[in-house]
């Protein structure tokens, strides 16, 4: 576990891109394992194309490319377990809980401007 | 007060590498303190010292590079993200059998956990991407 | 909360998504690409406009001034330079980046 003199921030991860399009998802949940060792506040933010990152049922093998979705699975074994995913991008998309691969807590917006409101730390990838 | 700056894009192609380092600059103008400018995602191509941009334009990497030696900066390049993306130093490039090294002076390759560090240490941290 | 929105409304949902999450007292920046929001007679300058009763807006003069539209800008947006946006994020006790 990494020492920070017993500081203990909130740090929030904003996830707002589609998956495999860019990498931005894939390297923003690799910042996400690694705070993990640090003892954080950290949660989660899924909104406009970043819920599609928590879509069930992906399959890269035409693509070629690194399936990461199962790893949202795996956070909950590293304690990070607040995933907040906006209903708003939910409903824009025709998607539901029941599509994701995960189990988050869905918000609406100004659920979400409170949570961001009180973070200490906001990355944007 | 002290701020932690991340830098997502890479030169040239964004104004995310400019503006961070005109915010830089501005910040210690006012006396405040850098505690690390770490660069991600494209971001580490920040850090290669084998550009040759165009003369009668800014050289992004150099003036990083001088910034840092002036300021005693700490320009940190994210290591998984530069292994991805060729942007190595001479260990790494002997670790894994590369022929070659590329990393700008004043720069270091270190691990994600310095963006951690930043976040904790700093009292604001700004992200500059696309 | 400092909120920075650097793409034009025009090419991506940054500035709505971002104004939908501001709240009441907090300062946002067009900066970059995103200073093309602070210019009126467009279809997003009432957008702005209704958002200036309850948060600041500002913009970075500089991007104004490189993309030769620092004249056009919406009565109200406060014009700034690096070392504004520099007290900004001081000012505020945390700074999110619209990407």
């Amino acid at each position: 576990m990494a020492d920070e003199g017993g500081i203990i921030k909130k740090f929030m991860f904003i996830n707002r891109k589609a998956p495999y399009g860019t990498i931005y998802a894939l390297e923003s949940l690799e910042v996400v394992l690694i705070s993990a060792a640090f003892d954080q506040d950290v949660s989660l933010a899924f909104i406009d194309d970043g819920v599609y990152e928590l879509i069930k049922g992906q399959n890269t093998k035409a693509v070629e490319m690194k399936n990461f979705s199962s790893t949202y699975r795996a956070l909950e074994g590293y304690d990070i377990e607040k995933l907040y995913v906006a209903r708003e991008s939910l409903e824009e998309r025709g998607l539901s809980e029941d599509d994701l691969v995960v189990d988050v807590r869905v918000v609406s917006c100004a659920e979400m401007a409170d949570l961001m409101a009180e973070q200490d730390v906001v990355l944007s990838f | 007060m002290k701020f932690g700056i991340m830098v997502n894009e890479g030169p040239y192609q964004h104004q995310a590498s400019d503006t961070a380092y005109q915010f830089v600059k501005a910040v210690l103008a006012k006396g405040h303190e850098i505690y690390r400018v770490f660069f991600y995602h494209d971001g580490v191509n920040n850090g290669t010292r084998l550009t040759v941009p165009p003369q009668d334009d800014r050289n992004v990497i150099n003036r990083w590079s001088e910034l840092a030696a002036k300021h005693s900066i700490d320009l940190v390049v994210c290591v998984a993200a530069a292994q991805r993306r060729g942007i190595l130093d001479e260990s790494e490039a002997k670790r894994h059998g590369r022929d070659a090294h590329n990393i700008a002076a004043g720069f270091r390759i270190s691990g994600l956990g310095q963006l951690v560090e930043a976040g904790i240490q700093a009292d604001r941290l700004v992200v500059f991407g696309d | 909360m400092l909120h920075t929105v650097n793409k034009s409304p025009f090419e991506r949902n940054t500035l709505k998504s971002c104004l939908a999450h501001a709240k009441p007292g907090s300062a946002v920046l067009l900066m970059e690409d995103g200073v093309y929001a602070a210019l009126a007679g467009t279809t997003t300058s009432e957008l702005v406009q209704q958002a200036m009763t309850r948060v600041s807006i500002h913009a970075l003069g500089p991007d104004l001034e490189a993309r030769g539209v620092a004249k056009g800008v919406i009565d109200g947006v406060k014009v700034i330079d690096y070392a504004g946006f520099v007290d900004l994020v001081v000012e505020h006790p945390n700074t999110q980046a619209w990407l």
